[in-house]
């Protein structure tokens, strides 16, 4: 059956530092005549507290957002869960193979977590994988390259559905990006705990984009493309991060 | 960072041109190798599948299987001793070696031995040891240790191994390997013609028929453990596979993921001594199953772990390795692989750093021919090392404040108002550039964009009202 309603678990990061995206991701939805349902009270999935080791800490997030996504769907959908629509790859991982993985042995929260993890998607994948979707009328001009990011690529497997959506950008010149599948050192904490063996990742990265002659970067998790933007800046290389879903919503000609 | 041994060994790493030329060459070189051999293989997954299946169910099964294995060794004439830590199976080579008025060993390749520092105790003894494998030979002459599993001095430029070779053997000075490997071969013939004992490694060992396999490129494995009297194996105790059919699944994974060959140039199958009919090999054969903490990861959440070949591909797959080498680790076996069993063997305490030392980008698992999902236990291990008390001092408060934040709507909306009135201000043209500890990792090497003017949810709240067909809603139950 066709989903005719998503909710939308937008990120703490979109949430505080790039709602661009977030607006972007919500205008693509509705372009293709989904409601959006944006359950209030969402902050960060955990995985901070997760990836660092702590995970009573990361147990207390993921129960405030399993709450949040479970206990207020409205009475007109009561008996349809909808699916949740998350615009990081590396945020939906966590919650659709990391929260099943942390509730297994609590009666409450692990048929809630394996609920949630059934109906979690990327915003890519789930374009892809939603019906009747063909051209959304995007058009930008320039030369991009994808940044593929560990999480969405070996965690969820999703490859071809960031690449095809881009595909369909009337004007839009994709290039490619050597050493693509490499991560750019972000890793979360990682960047701060070990953050010259993560900045000499970026700095190989960095250097993969300036050779590849892009304007823009383009991924489907805003936190990555914060890593590799922050150090563009800090290069003074005058090419943009962008998530897949600004440029669907691109159609200035 | 923080001044911790680990983490000079990683600046030492990254500020070392020749690594990364060295760690270049031969990272992307295995990674191209291990491609095309793979592209090779018909149904690569499917057997790939398969050889995790044997790791699995020999790991399951171990006790009868060690059993088994023992039992077919002496049928064939060998002799098997039992170690259980580095010290008990350095003892059984060194009693072996005295005993018999050995007074050379020659040496094929062994990650054992590295971690029992076999050589170390041979010499103690009085007894001169020679690494016969080309790159364990060149460590051995530079006295230092192997920085990869399968490639020991792919730390090395092949001009800083001819600068080696023309100090330490005296021939001209050049960069071209071939006449770098002449000068070691003729080397090395001597030794082999006079070793007294031969010392090898195990890749496999055949419960079934007690044979033991040992892979490699360069024939020194064959004579190390044919041309002396008395050959000596290291195996490690997971190292068995129950049939000779198992063995060539394993060998179809480990030769293509290794170095890209549908099978290595020498697979040595060895079952027992020299037999009364046969012209030569050695007389005694001895096998020392080294167990050194392995039995304990036995039945625990980082079991996968022994499922291991030793094939490195997750080192040259490693975007962490490709920065820093093996040395950086301080392990015996570094890279994704090392980060999980070296805290393994020998507990987190003094390697928590590690299972920290991975962007979990998963390209290890992803390489890896019995599929390891070492980003699973490297998070296992930090949750170790967290219940360990070792979890950094920032962190250790950082998080749960960030946890009581995050579970509390309204002080989340509170707190990052008031981070985006303390950033703003700061940024220039939207990006900070400097930010003070623990945050100033970050920007050492890239800047942090100041928070956004009107956060997500606002932004979204304000597009319903103005009719768009977004909906939210708040909680209504607790």
């Amino acid at each position: 059956m066709k989903p005719t309603t998503v909710q939308l678990f937008a990120t703490c990061i979109v949430e505080t530092l790039r709602p661009e995206a977030g607006m972007a991701v919500v205008e693509v939805l509705e372009r293709l005549g989904l409601a959006i349902e944006y359950p209030e009270g969402q902050t960060c999935c955990g995985q901070p507290a997760f990836n660092g080791g702590l995970w009573d800490d990361a147990r207390a997030m993921a129960r405030h957002t399993l709450d949040v996504l479970c206990r207020d769907v409205p009475p007109e959908r009561l008996y349809e869960p909808a699916p949740i629509v998350v615009p990081s790859g590396s945020c939906a991982d966590m919650i659709v193979h990391h929260y099943p993985e942390l509730f297994a042995d609590d009666p409450k929260y692990g048929p809630l977590a394996k609920d949630v993890a059934s109906r979690t998607f990327e915003f890519s994948q789930f374009i892809v994988e939603a019906p009747g979707i063909t051209d959304l009328g995007a058009h930008a001009e320039g030369k991009v390259v994808y940044h593929p990011s560990c999480h969405l690529l070996r965690g969820l497997g999703v490859d071809e559905a960031p690449r095809k959506l881009l595909s369909r950008v009337q004007g839009l010149e994709v290039v490619d990006l050597p050493g693509a599948t490499e991560c750019c050192g972000f890793g979360g904490l990682f960047a701060l705990k070990m953050s010259d063996i993560s900045g000499a990742m970026l700095n190989r990265k960095l250097d993969n984009v300036e050779s590849s002659g892009a304007q823009c970067v383009v991924g489907c998790d805003v936190s990555c493309l914060l890593h590799i933007g922050g150090g563009l800046h800090r290069r003074g290389a005058k090419i943009e991060t962008k998530h897949l879903a600004e440029l669907l919503t691109n159609d200035e000609r | 960072m923080s001044d911790t041994a680990f983490n000079k060994r990683v600046e030492l790493a990254l500020s070392d041109s020749s690594l990364h030329i060295a760690l270049e060459r031969v990272t992307s070189r295995f990674t191209t190798l291990r491609h095309n051999g793979f592209a090779s293989l018909p149904h690569a997954d499917e057997v790939r599948d398969r050889a995790r299946l044997i790791r699995a169910h020999t790991l399951s099964r171990l006790d009868s299987y060690l059993a088994q294995f023992a039992n077919s060794v002496e049928a064939a004439g060998g002799r098997v001793h039992w170690a259980a830590d580095t010290a008990a199976a350095n003892g059984v080579v060194v009693e072996l070696a005295k005993e018999r008025g050995a007074k050379t060993v020659v040496k094929g390749k062994s990650m054992v031995s590295e971690e029992t520092h076999l050589n170390r105790a041979l010499e103690a003894a009085g007894i001169t040891v020679v690494e016969s494998d080309l790159g364990e030979y060149i460590i051995q002459l530079a006295g230092e240790t192997p920085s990869h599993i399968i490639a020991p001095a792919i730390h090395k430029t092949k001009e800083q191994v001819g600068q080696l070779l023309h100090e330490k053997l005296g021939i001209p000075l050049t960069d071209d390997p071939a006449q770098m490997t002449a000068a070691a071969r003729a080397k090395l013939r001597e030794v082999f013609l006079t070793a007294d004992m031969g010392v090898s490694g195990v890749n496999f060992g055949v419960a079934q028929t007690g044979t033991i396999c040992l892979v490699e490129n360069e024939g020194n494995g064959r004579l190390t453990t044919s041309a002396p009297r008395i050959h000596v194996a290291l195996m490690g105790i997971e190292r068995l596979v129950p049939t000779l059919d198992d063995l060539s699944i394993m060998l179809q994974v480990l030769a293509r993921s290794a170095t890209g060959q549908k099978l290595s140039v020498y697979t040595n199958l060895i079952t027992g001594p020299r037999r009364r009919e046969e012209p030569d090999g050695p007389g005694d054969l001895h096998i020392v199953l080294v167990d050194n903490g392995r039995s304990r990861i036995l039945g625990t959440r980082l079991a996968e772990i022994l499922y291991c070949v030793r094939c490195g591909a997750c080192l040259n797959a490693c975007p962490v390795y490709q920065q820093i080498g093996g040395h950086a680790y301080g392990s015996v076996y570094p890279g994704p692989v090392g980060a999980v069993l070296t805290p393994a063997l020998e507990g987190i305490d003094p390697w928590s750093e590690l299972p920290q030392a991975s962007s979990l980008c998963g390209a290890c698992r992803e390489v890896c021919p019995v599929r390891i999902d070492i980003p699973r236990m490297l998070l296992e291990l930090r949750d170790e090392s967290h219940r360990a008390g070792l979890t950094p001092l920032w962190l250790k408060v950082g998080l749960p404040i960030y946890r009581f934040v995050a579970t509390r709507p309204a002080l989340f909306k509170l707190a990052s108002t008031l981070a985006r009135w303390v950033t703003r201000p700061l940024a220039s043209q939207g990006w900070l550039t400097r930010l003070p500890p623990p945050l100033s990792g970050w920007t050492d090497h890239r800047d942090f964009p100041a928070l956004a003017a009107r956060p997500f949810s606002d932004q979204l709240r304000d597009k319903h009202r103005k009719g768009a067909k977004t909906q939210s809603y708040t909680k209504t139950s607790s």
